[in-house]
């Protein structure tokens, strides 16, 4: 159960006032009629599933209603930042890999360690 | 009646002055689950405010803030979650969203205060809309009042966390409500028309323990 | 009944007063204080249970959480049976009964033991993947046969008389477990200032303090722990939860605590001042910080036969005599490879009962309480553990001998002792459960023999959670951590002030899990590793010789830890043995990890208010009263309740829905109908940009609707699928009000806002929901406009007041805004009026509606019309596949606006622009008497071998009695161009209907009637 900070209502609330609405930053192409149809449906269906930094668009459904973005990693569940619609994230898998040479072990440990199964 | 500010906006009274019967979201609740008076035990007390004028501001804070004080003597809250009562208690304005406050003011008021802020605003980028209709009031107090919204709202009600003058739109049971704190012993729900009686029996059942009454 | 094995005094019991209650059928008596295990231990209780494969008998092993074996039914009437209850944990109260979950016919005389003797052998570990795998067809035979003889309780098959609730609870502390290291966390974060909430799954809370034999400040250590527990009563920010269990750790420091609120008291809950008392509680906290002072479970021996009643943790020994006032024997051989189990030993002997040996794997044992125990008399064999016990239904004694830890061999000849009782102890286990909870796995610890959690951001692990064990150790830990979380929740944490505790010297201990046996570990007698699950030493060895090498795979194919046991006693034992049949250390084999709830909770709890009649909310419009009391049947749109249908009672009996819905049909056609249409989505759009928004959302043009005017508009997705549709109406030149599907409503809201607040905010314009504003009632039929007239003063003149024109006017005394649009094909105006006054207006229409037959309709009836015109529903006649050239709506399509409008550029797709997709049509049944199944399938050659290829499927329908037929809308492939073809629908029963493919529109298809 998440515990979201809302970048509008500037607190954090519980994930029951929140909907997840897919893969944030997915742009409407500016001229849909010039799109081939490959790029049409890459901008249609194609979505990034990574494993680790993810960037999220929610919306605080019961709250201010409005759409904002999450950094979160999708391996531990961590939210790294919240920022509003227009705003560009701080944490990418990028500037996460810029420092991985520090913890890169220990990420891979943790990877391994979080498969299998619960009983 | 009706009133049509130019051709571009379409406003409309939609009281009559005529005496009809008119029903307020709890009168069929009141029908079907009853209204336990209150005694002295009572935990919590719940009331009703039926017919209020509910108007929804929508626009930039700083236009909206100068044609509230200018109509209504009002400040706009900037701050989120924040709710403005004006002195006798009867007026008040409330934070919604960035661009968003809910005005609750006495029944009967909200059309030519409609108009009078349509006339202030000019052609500022803003709408106003009025939801009375969809909505009423219900007031909790009493001791087990907190203790009462915690098993309804996912929101943190502790007074440190949930001053009076704060309000905010969460969850309560399977639905929402306007959830505000106009007073120290009061709280308001604001509850959409359609889901009132769910959540006056949500109320009813969840307060048994605190011996909950309903004042009408 | 006299109770044995109680002791004259001693324990945390009110003896002033007894209890009775019974096991099995069998009366015993306990006293207050007691908990369900510890009534049946004084009692002499031995076997509680038969075990889960092998139908062993089996006795009380633990005192608290971990127990597995006495998992117990408790109940005297059908509807208050709970299941999977740990007797440890069941606080004892008059009249409670309660029976073992497994035997049959019962614990005592087993049938079920003798094909477990027998059938064990064909019981190996996988044996549900082996036995029952084929053929697959069987599986729900073996199935219910496993369920009988395994049995892990029953639901109640009546009416829980009981409530139960949530609670929303948000603190910056939140300490689990008050035993030395809660309380001292607690205290810690209490007196800061903090918000502390401190919960313990115990009868009382003091957890090892309450049976501990050490000097906190030269006082027992119970009297310091009630004294901590007054001080934090004392303090306005701290809330004590006892018989509150931590069930699951959930992300970001959400925890749910499961509180037991009268389960001590009675069967169901007792009344309080008159009124219902809750249950029990979920509550579902967020914590600031989580300190976890779950302590540590001790690790019992693995040795032949450790499953006979008789075989107890140490730990749980030293519980019994120091806490309830029991000694579960008399003569007692504890097995142990640490100096904290001595502890059992002593309690044991100053209780009056002997000692006969204590079995120690250390060579050179030492410690404080070693001493102790010599000075006692006690013999210690050093060097040593037991290897067998002796008994079938309880112990009778034990085989004891020197072991060679290093090379896992008996190293000395056995001894057997006359014994009742085999305690042991491997040392403990910290309990990680909540903190393996968030996915991290633990990490191996040589030093204390344990894994420790490794911890997410805002969780604290203190004291024997975290390996640390000595009494002042644990104190000083819970300290700082209560401390250092009130800290980081911005509380200053005063001066740490602890009790002092005598330091104690402990010698060592030694590894010691599966004790070596003289015979190979698959061919001696059975050493339990998981009681509750019936795994062996052997089933692992097995299952790793078989090639199952990753712990996660031994687990699965064993069995181990599986349910509601989460693997508490069993686990660090099964993957030492693994461990060791692998020739790799335990951090070399890992840990598996638990999963919520540490401990069953029941549906009660899980459900809490959300049940009956408040399972899910029911909208309601502001006529509903109205509808009651006219007799309306309601079905279920989304959370609105709308009525269906209006039965009468004609010549004496209630009509059945089908003559209902005919007679509503056809007052509509005939005269006039009235439907409640309160329900539809409306959406308040004002703005400059409000008319480009509009044409961006909708498949259809807006740009030259004027005010007064109605369109019907068309939304998709951008994939170029259906999602909604709906009327919108100018109100003025910037200012719309839009309507959507009832069902639709908080979608299209959303939708409208995403493409706003995402893609195009700089258009001026802004959406607000009056759905509840506004009650809407439609008035339709022939007589419509002549019923209307009467409470109006709008101009209905056909030239006045068009089709598809909206006008505002009094109606009824009241303002209201009417629309004339139509979903029924006939002459309509829909009625708009403040929802307060609904139901006044309402009236009014039926009190001068007599003369004119106003017939009230449901949705039923609304389907049945709508359909024959064609009209379709989004959502069932559409599903998220069809495109407005699918519907054959080309009308509604504006190829040629400027914009790009949502869902345009996907209608050239090459999959969208098909001609074989399916489409819209109309079906026409052969055997006019057929009403066609929804949903079913269509083929085009009857006569095709199964699987026959599909072409299409019904969406919608219904008898018409406008047309005295059946009717259907369908989508076939193609089906714009098979007009007049003859399509077949081969039903489960073997029936073949035939229908032929024609126009969706059946009834009236130049719209002339809704023009009058």
């Amino acid at each position: 159960m998440f515990y979201i900070y809302c970048p509008y209502c500037g607190e954090h609330r519980e994930e029951e006032e929140f909907h997840p609405k897919g893969e944030a930053h997915i742009v409407r192409p500016e001229d849909p009629e010039t799109c081939s149809d490959e790029e049409w449906g890459d901008y249609l269906f194609f979505r990034n599933n990574p494993r680790g930094i993810h960037h999220e668009m929610w919306v605080h459904a019961v709250g201010c209603r409005k759409f904002f973005n999450i950094t979160r990693n999708t391996a531990t569940y961590a939210i790294l930042e919240t920022y509003r619609m227009g705003e560009a994230p701080s944490i990418t898998a990028e500037s996460r890999d810029d420092r991985a040479s520090l913890d890169a072990p220990a990420e891979t440990e943790t990877a391994e360690n979080q498969e299998g199964v619960r009983a | 009646m009706s009133n049509t500010v130019d051709d571009k906006i379409k406003t409309f009274d939609t009281r009559t002055t005529s005496r009809v019967p008119v029903e307020s979201p709890l009168t069929y609740s009141y029908r079907r689950s009853g209204a336990p008076a209150p005694g002295k035990g009572s935990g919590a007390v719940l009331r009703e405010r039926p017919f209020l004028g509910h108007l929804v501001l929508r626009g930039g804070a700083i236009v909206l803030d100068e044609a509230l004080r200018a109509v209504l003597d009002i400040s706009l809250p900037g701050e989120p979650q924040a709710l403005v009562v004006d002195a006798s208690g009867e007026r008040s304005v409330q934070w919604i969203s960035p661009d968003e406050w809910l005005l609750i003011v006495p029944g009967g008021e909200e059309f030519e205060l409609e108009n009078r802020l349509r006339g202030a605003l000019g052609d500022a980028h803003f709408a106003i809309t009025n939801v009375g209709g969809g909505q009423t009031v219900i007031d909790l107090e009493g001791d087990a009042a907190s203790e009462l919204l915690m098993k309804s709202v996912v929101y943190d009600v502790h007074p440190h966390h949930f001053p009076v003058g704060k309000g905010v739109t969460t969850v309560f049971a399977k639905t929402s409500v306007i959830l505000r704190r106009p007073t120290e012993t009061r709280w308001e729900l604001v509850v959409r028309r359609s889901f009132a009686d769910y959540i006056y029996r949500w109320l009813l059942d969840a307060g048994e323990e605190y011996a909950i009454g309903v004042e009408r | 009944m006299s109770q044995p094995n109680r002791l004259a005094r001693g324990g945390r019991l009110d003896r002033s007063r007894e209890l009775s209650f019974t096991f099995n059928g069998q009366s015993y008596r306990g006293y207050p204080g007691d908990t369900l295990a510890s009534a049946l231990l004084a009692n002499g209780v031995d076997i509680v249970n038969r075990s889960f494969k092998y139908s062993r008998p089996r006795g009380i092993v633990a005192a608290g959480a971990e127990e597995p074996n006495a998992v117990v039914q408790l109940g005297s009437t059908e509807a208050a049976q709970v299941p999977n209850v740990r007797a440890t944990q069941q606080a004892l109260f008059e009249g409670l009964e309660a029976r073992s979950t497994n035997g049959w016919p019962n614990v005592q005389r087993d049938l079920m033991g003798v094909i477990g003797k027998l059938g064990g052998q064909f019981m190996p570990p996988g044996f549900y993947y082996k036995t029952f795998m084929a053929p697959a067809s069987m599986w729900m035979t073996y199935e219910k046969y496993i369920r009988k003889s395994a049995g892990l309780g029953r639901s109640p098959m009546e009416k829980d008389p009981d409530s139960y609730d949530h609670v929303n609870r948000h603190c910056d502390v939140l300490v689990i477990g008050a035993g030395p290291a809660g309380l001292s966390a607690a205290l810690a974060a209490g007196r800061s200032g903090a918000l502390v909430i401190l919960a313990d799954e115990q009868e009382e809370m003091g957890g090892s303090l309450l049976d501990s034999r050490e000097l906190l400040d030269e006082r027992p250590a119970e009297q310091w722990a009630a004294a901590a527990l007054e001080e934090l009563a004392g303090l306005d920010n701290v809330l004590l939860l006892p018989r509150t269990t931590a069930n699951g750790y959930h992300d970001h420091n959400f925890v749910t605590l499961h509180e037991r609120r009268t389960e001590h008291l009675g069967e169901t809950a007792p009344q309080a001042g008159g009124r219902r008392q809750v249950r029990s509680r979920l509550h579902r906290v967020r914590a600031g910080r989580v300190v976890l002072a779950t302590g540590a479970h001790e690790r019992p021996l693995v040795y032949g036969n450790n499953d006979v009643p008789g075989n107890l943790q140490a730990g749980a020994v030293s519980s019994y005599i120091r806490r309830y006032g029991v000694v579960p024997g008399n003569k007692l051989v504890l097995s142990t490879s640490n100096d904290h189990a001595y502890r059992a030993a002593l309690d044991w002997a100053e209780s009056g009962r002997e000692v006969v040996a204590i079995a120690d794997a250390r060579p050179e044992p030492a410690g404080e309480l070693v001493e102790q125990a010599r000075a006692k008399g006690i013999r210690i064999i050093p060097g040593a553990a037991v290897l067998e016990a002796r008994g079938q239904n309880r112990v009778t004694g034990a085989r004891v001998a020197r072991v060679d830890l290093e090379g896992f061999r008996v190293a000395g000849e056995a001894e057997s002792l006359e014994c009742d009782t085999i305690a042991s102890s491997g040392g403990y286990s910290p309990v990680i459960h909540l903190a393996s909870h968030t996915g991290a796995r633990p990490t191996w610890r040589d030093d204390i023999l344990g894994f420790v959690p490794n911890l997410v951001e805002g969780v604290l692990a203190a004291g024997g959670a975290q390996g640390v064990y000595a009494t002042s150790d644990v104190l000083a830990d819970g300290w700082s951590s209560g401390a250092r979380a009130a800290g980081e929740t911005g509380f200053d944490a005063l001066e740490a002030q602890l009790p002092h505790v005598e330091a104690r010297h402990e010698s060592g201990s030694v590894a010691l899990y599966q004790v070596p046996h003289e015979k190979p570990t698959l061919r001696g007698p059975k050493q339990f590793v998981d009681l509750q699950n019936d795994v062996t030493a052997a089933a692992i060895e097995v299952a790793t010789r078989e090639g199952f090498e990753s712990i996660e795979h031994v687990k699965r194919y064993t069995a181990m830890g599986f349910g509601t046991d989460q693997g508490k006693l069993g686990n660090i034992n099964g993957m030492a043995i693994a461990a060791r049949c692998l020739g790799r250390s335990i951090p070399e084999v890992g840990t598996t990890v638990f999963r919520p709830n540490y401990t069953p909770v029941t549906f009660g709890a899980v459900v809490g208010r959300h049940c009956r009649e408040l399972f899910d909310p029911e909208r309601y419009t502001a006529m509903h009263q109205w509808h009651v009391e006219h007799g309306a049947e309601f079905e279920d749109v989304g959370q609105w309740k709308r009525p269906w249908y209006f039965p009468r009672r004609v010549e004496g009996r209630m009509e059945s829905m089908h003559e209902a819905v005919a007679r509503e049909c056809r007052a509509v056609r005939e005269k006039v109908g009235i439907l409640d249409a309160s329900t539809l989505g409306k959406i308040d759009i004002q703005g400059p940009d409000a008319r480009e928004f509009l044409g961006r959302v909708y498949t259809n043009k807006w740009a030259k609707l004027a005010p007064g005017r109605v369109r019907y508009g068309l939304m998709c997705k951008d994939d170029g699928m259906v999602m909604d549709d709906g009327t919108t109406s100018c109100l003025g030149e910037n200012h719309f009000l839009m309507t959507t599907s009832t069902g639709g409503a908080a979608t299209v809201l959303e939708w409208l806002e995403v493409w706003h607040q995402t893609e195009w905010p700089e258009l001026e314009v802004y959406f607000n929901s009056v759905t509840d504003h506004w009650a809407t009632m439609t008035v339709t039929g022939p007589e419509a406009r002549k019923l209307l007239a009467e409470i109006t003063d709008i101009d209905l003149d056909r030239e006045a007041f068009k089709f598809m024109d909206w006008r505002e006017g009094m109606v009824a005394d009241v303002p209201a805004r009417v629309f004339r649009i139509s979903f029924t094909g006939e002459l309509a105006y829909e009625i708009n009026v403040q929802a307060n006054y609904a139901l006044h207006v309402w009236e009014t229409l039926f009190a001068h509606g007599e003369k004119y037959d106003l017939t009230p309709y449901g949705t039923e009836t609304m389907h049945v019309l709508r359909a024959e015109k064609g009209f379709i529903i989004a959502g069932q006649d559409t599903d998220g596949s069809v495109t407005p050239e699918d519907l054959g709506m080309y009308w509604a399509i504006g190829y040629d606006k400027p914009f790009s409008w949502i869902g345009k550029r996907a209608l050239t797709r090459p999959d969208t622009a098909r001609t074989d997709r399916k489409q819209l049509v109309g079906l026409k049944p052969r055997n006019p008497e057929v009403v066609l199944e929804e949903g079913a399938q269509i083929v085009f050659d009857p006569d095709h071998a199964i699987p026959m290829p599909m072409k299409g499927h019904v969406t919608s329908s219904y008898y018409s009695p406008t047309l005295d037929s059946g009717f259907a809308l369908a989508v076939v492939k193609g089906g714009q161009q098979r007009m007049g073809e003859t399509v077949y629908l081969p039903m489960a029963d073997g029936q073949v209907h035939e229908a032929e493919i024609v126009s969706p529109i059946f009834v009236d298809p130049k719209g002339e009637r809704q023009n009058v």
